[in-house]
């Protein structure tokens, strides 16, 4: 079943490059892996937990425990199907494509397929391989049809996450090694059960965190190292801005979730420079993604630059959900990463589809667009609202989550004041979000905005089902927490 | 029973997102849809009232994640509660019915009923609130519809600045209260009303805490009541429809914040720090916002001073620990105010949106009705003996008295004022002759009273602005073996007759209150009366002590300052040093594969080859 899921999306690719075809294959194809999804997340059996639907071939090098094994639990049903309602939209709302129009639309779809590989594997290689499948037709897709200075965008996020591969690399295989010998292996299965017996001294801890903290981080834009992503997004295709911020991304969250979690938690208090523990340095780093880059949010005169650096925020508040490693802040951390992944697309979306009609993303060249383009504008505003944490919508929850975290028994002085920090920037993203959307949709209509033609025909459905989930999610969140609560306390214990 | 307020909570929701799906197309159908939800909230109100004062609770799970967090969504109705559902539902249903006329010709018709029942939702949500993060939920909600229905006219440059002006000065007081709410959790480990209040012990065990966590619970009633500093925003919503401001920018939204800290009063009750602050804010606004109100000339932005500093008494009543007199004058308000604003839009929908009090004169004559009841509500705000505010406001003076004069006499100053400015707008608007631009002759259309389903309504409030302060609708609310601890100056009784408790001077207080009444109403008089213009010029009131104009420059000094000097260093020093210095480390890469005729992908699928191999490698050996 999983195999056929990642194949559709792979084999569609493929014929889509190879010439065959046209958008509506790739229609197709996104309509199909979403609807697996769907079928494997009825099948999935909630009470039981753990992996499941699990097929896994023969170990492929002699002496190493490396298969080709795909399964799901809570964690990655979760992701996965968020990977296909953001690539069902991505698709539709693809602008039109004069040249090379398959190579476009196949690379889209490959996009996805390697996040949703990532999501699938489970074998730690392949959850690796899979990911940096993904970056190429990323970078491809930038650089060939980008707009502004894309080949120089499209040439920084390659520096920027090829270092942030090879770091993390690194600190895989720093872990691999910390493990004893004759316990080692790439499955995620077993690892889990190796994580649990606490192998791996408190000190020996740190030089791993580290590095994958590092390396994860620059995939997820933590501050330093976040520079890339709001040009990046500006630059890039409406479906690939849409993807990578709202579902590749999340895949450094996911690895942090998976492997430093269960593997590491003695770092978290661990110190790594005088009396700075990890979580003291993971905390300041994320307080700079919220606060910092919350105020450098304010600054852009942009949508696509705000929306770009609006989404390096919030990875501040999944990484402070993190880093209280308690079951309440890791719930809010993980139906963040589902929650913001798919407000993100959804805004992404509706910028591209301003910047199709206008040309430009400038606040000075805008305005008035809700009386031009209602719908568009009315799931702007469902999208503004969930980003900005309104109730209703699971952001809400997620966030609710992540601060009652903080605040949990046992959390430390500088977490509880982190928690409090990081509400101040639920004021701040109202600040930017609301502005931004004044300035693009309320106010007098321009002359340009009155030729403009609203969405229409399916695609209106493809974009409304971003904003439906999210409401969905936001009423009925123990749903869905259900789904993560037996992978979570397994990551903890 | 137990279905009865999920009723009244639900077909508000119900109507909003039908509206929002399908709805929004047809007019009539939303009009008819709201206005369906509203009254079957009302009948439902009126059931639940009918079946008697026993305490009604259900509630179903919203987030479970064993023993360390269980949040619910759980409705609870006790007596507060049914005052509050009688408040919002009955002047709720008297809004949507005036509205049908007011807002007959808008073209976002649709997506006002949408937004007004949403505000109903979520307003009724805040009332059966029966935990902290649920009366949380509901109340970003509320901030949510005021912002849409601010905005309603988003065309409007004014309108829209106006909309988020409000939505993040709510911001701000919700930041506060989210705090307070994980303060208390953190204490108490608990978040529903009732268990928090039985773990109330593990808070008192430390006072400075406990007064931290109360004042940041209060700063959610400082944004959504609007109390200095953050009361800026409510005069600038008057950009709003009118009905909208009578219904939540009047009776019933603004009172939120009141309500709250009523629920919450046996969190303030143990911190007499807190309450010396809530009084302390409560006074301030009273007096500063009724100063502000005498020198206005927009008859909408004179009620919204007014109101703001009607919210200033019932806050300051909280802080006199009487929260049954704060309630007693937010249930009085509440209609008075209403029909002050629905009257007020009367005047503005027969003169075609002329706002202007100066402009208008001699109205008495052309809207006869409009000007009965506006005289009515005019009367039972600034306190005329026997209407309903007369008792309310005597009970909260009664409580400020009690708690020294540093709290009365503002607050009776406060009344004077509040007699003054209103007996000014009465005096120019409805008095005198009637303006003409040219000075002299009348213009030929200068006014009308509206048709019957404008001018019903405002007979029915003008009606209950006179009993209402006899309390035939409510039951004992804060009695005395509700808290021990607080001991309340002021209770309702089932009599409706104001009982005071351990309250000494009790004559005094009264005849002063009918002084300020006589003396701001005689001055007013004395001073308006058969003026075209005002005769009294303070700019200082009229420019509302330039706080608007601080903040902007405030807001100008720190954060967009902050903004532009964090852009600045992200983009020179974060990617300009740290990012090209990482860029210069891997240039020896690039360079060579640029040599090698490779780009950017070739480039990257060469990295990613060389590390599998090398791990490969490493893992093998």
């Amino acid at each position: 079943m999983l195999t056929t899921l990642l194949l559709v999306p792979i084999v569609t690719a493929i014929a889509l490059l190879l010439g065959f075809g046209n958008r509506s294959w790739a229609k197709a194809s996104a309509l199909v892996q979403l609807a697996l999804t769907l079928f494997v997340w009825s099948g999935y059996d909630q009470t039981l937990g753990g992996y499941q639907f699990v097929s896994a071939s023969e170990p492929l090098f002699a002496g190493l425990d490396l298969r080709f094994s795909l399964g799901v639990d809570g964690l990655s049903l979760l992701l996965l199907l968020l990977t296909g309602l953001v690539t069902v939209a991505a698709v539709w709302m693809s602008p039109k494509i004069e040249k090379r129009a398959n190579l476009f639309d196949g690379s889209v779809l490959l996009i996805s397929a390697g996040a949703a590989g990532a999501f699938l594997a489970k074998d730690a290689f392949f959850m690796y391989a899979f990911h940096e499948l993904a970056l190429i037709p990323t970078f491809l897709l930038i650089g060939y049809w980008g707009s502004g200075e894309r080949q120089n965008v499209a040439w920084k996020v390659t520096i920027f996450l090829a270092v942030g591969s090879i770091v993390l690399l690194a600190g895989l295989v720093d872990l691999y090694l910390a493990i004893p010998a004759a316990l080692r292996s790439f499955d995620l299965q077993k690892l889990q059960e190796v994580a649990a017996q606490h192998l791996i001294p408190a000190t020996a801890q740190v030089r791993p965190w580290l590095l994958l903290t590092a390396g994860f981080g620059i995939l997820i834009s933590l501050f330093p190292f976040h520079s890339w992503a709001a040009p990046a997004y500006a630059s890039a295709p409406t479906p690939v801005a849409m993807l990578h911020s709202g579902v590749l991304k999340k895949f450094g969250l996911y690895g942090i979730i998976r492997l430093v979690v269960p593997f590491l938690p003695e770092a978290f208090k661990q110190p790594v420079w005088g009396n700075c523990t990890a979580q003291d340095l993971l905390l300041g780093l994320l307080l700079c993604n919220i606060l910092y880059i919350g105020l450098v949010t304010i600054a852009q005169r942009k949508l696509d630059y705000v929306i770009g650096y609006s989404s390096v925020m919030h990875m501040g508040y999944v990484f402070l959900g993190i880093a209280s490693m308690n079951l309440i802040g890791l719930s809010g951390a993980c139906l963040l990463m589902f929650s913001h992944g798919l407000s993100v697309a959804a805004l992404f979306a509706v910028s591209g589809a301003i910047r199709e009609r206008e040309g430009s993303l400038n606040f000075e060249r805008l305005g008035g667009a809700a009386k031009a383009v209602p719908y568009l504008a009315i799931c702007f505003a469902l999208a503004t609202f969930a980003s900005i944490g309104l109730p209703g919508f699971s952001n809400f929850a997620s966030e609710t989550l992540v601060f009652f975290g903080g605040f949990q028994n046992g959390a430390s002085t500088f977490l509880k004041t982190a928690t409090i920090l990081a509400l101040w920037g639920v004021v701040i993203s109202a600040v930017y979000m609301l502005r931004a959307y004044k300035a693009v949709f309320l106010g007098e209509k321009t002359t340009a905005a009155a030729k403009w033609t609203d969405l229409d025909g399916s695609a209106r459905f493809a974009l409304a089902a971003l904003p439906l989930a999210l409401l969905l999610a936001g009423f009925f969140p123990q749903y869905f927490l259900g789904y993560l609560k037996p992978t979570l306390e397994a990551a903890l214990r | 029973m137990e279905f009865l307020p999920w009723l009244i909570l639900l077909s508000p929701l119900a109507s909003a997102a039908c509206i929002l799906l399908f709805a929004h197309r047809s007019k009539a159908l939303s009009v008819t849809l709201s206005l369906a939800a509203v009254l079957t909230a009302f009948g439902a109100t009126v059931a639940l009232l009918a079946a008697g004062s026993q305490t009604v609770a259900s509630s179903v799970t919203w987030i479970n994640l064993g023993p360390a967090l269980h949040l619910t969504i759980g409705l609870k109705v006790d007596a507060l509660t049914r005052v509050m559902l009688l408040v919002v539902t009955g002047i709720g249903a008297l809004v949507h019915i005036y509205s049908t006329v007011y807002m007959a010709e808008d073209e976002g018709k649709s997506r006002f009923f949408g937004s007004l029942s949403l505000f109903m939702f979520s307003m009724l949500g805040i009332v059966l609130a029966d935990s902290l993060t649920m009366i949380f939920i509901f109340w970003e909600l509320v901030g949510v519809s005021s912002f849409l229905l601010i905005g309603h006219w988003f065309t409007k440059e004014s309108a829209a600045k106006a909309a988020n002006k409000a939505f993040l000065t709510n911001r701000i007081g919700d930041f506060g209260f989210m705090s307070g709410i994980l303060l208390v959790w953190a204490a108490t480990g608990a978040v529903g009303f009732d268990a928090v209040q039985q773990n109330m012990a593990k808070l008192t065990a430390n006072p400075a805490l406990l007064t931290l966590a109360a004042l940041c619970l209060f700063c959610g009633a400082v944004g959504k009541s609007a109390q200095v500093p953050l009361h800026v925003w409510l005069p600038d919503a008057m950009e709003g429809p009118t009905p909208v401001s009578a219904l939540i920018h009047a009776a019933t939204m603004v009172a939120a914040g009141v309500y709250m800290l009523a629920r919450l009063f046996f969190l303030f009750a143990p911190s007499p720090d807190a309450l010396t602050v809530i009084a302390a804010i409560g006074v301030v606004t009273a007096l500063l916002a009724a100063l502000m109100a005498t020198q206005q000339d927009d008859i909408k932005r004179i009620l919204a001073y007014s109101t703001l500093s009607q919210l200033g008494f019932m806050v300051a009543a909280i802080g006199c620990q009487a929260p049954g007199s704060a309630m007693f004058h937010l249930f009085t308000h509440a209609f008075f105010k209403a029909l002050l604003f629905l009257g007020a839009g009367a005047v503005i929908h027969g003169l075609h949106h002329e706002q202007n009090i100066w402009k208008m004169g001699g109205l008495r004559k052309t809207m006869p009705k409009t000007f009965l009841t506006f005289a009515i509500g005019t009367l039972a705000l600034t306190g005329a003996p026997f209407l309903a505010g007369f008792f309310s406001k005597d009970a909260i003076l009664l409580a400020a008295y009690n708690k020294g004069p540093l709290f009365f006499f503002p607050l009776l100053l406060s009344a004077v004022l509040t007699a003054f400015y209103m007996t000014r707008l009465v005096v120019v608007a409805f008095f005198g002759e009637a303006y003409h631009p040219t000075g002299h002759g009348h213009s030929k259309d200068h006014g009308h009273d509206g048709p019957a389903a404008m001018t019903v309504p405002l007979l029915i409030l003008a009606a209950l602005s006179v009993i209402a302060g006899y309390g035939f609708f409510a039951e004992p609310i804060f009695g005395h073996d509700l808290f021990h601890t607080a001991h309340s100056l002021a209770t309702f009784s089932a009599a409706g007759v104001l009982e005071y408790v351990d309250a000494p001077h009790v004559a005094l207080v009264p005849m002063l209150a009918v002084g300020a009444f006589v003396l701001g109403t005689l001055g007013a008089w004395m001073l308006y009366s058969g003026k075209a213009k005002d005769p009294v010029r303070i700019p200082l009131f009229a420019n509302r002590f330039y706080i608007d104009e601080a903040y902007a420059a405030l807001i100008a000094g720190s954060q967009e300052m902050l903004a532009s000097v964090s852009d600045w260093v992200d983009r020179y020093l974060i990617d300009g040093v740290l990012v090209r210095g990482i860029a210069g480390l891997t240039w020896g890469t690039g360079y060579a594969l640029r040599l090698l005729q490779l780009g950017n992908i070739q480039g990257y699928a060469f990295i990613f080859g060389a590390g599998v191999v090398v791990l490969l490698f490493l893992l093998n050996k």
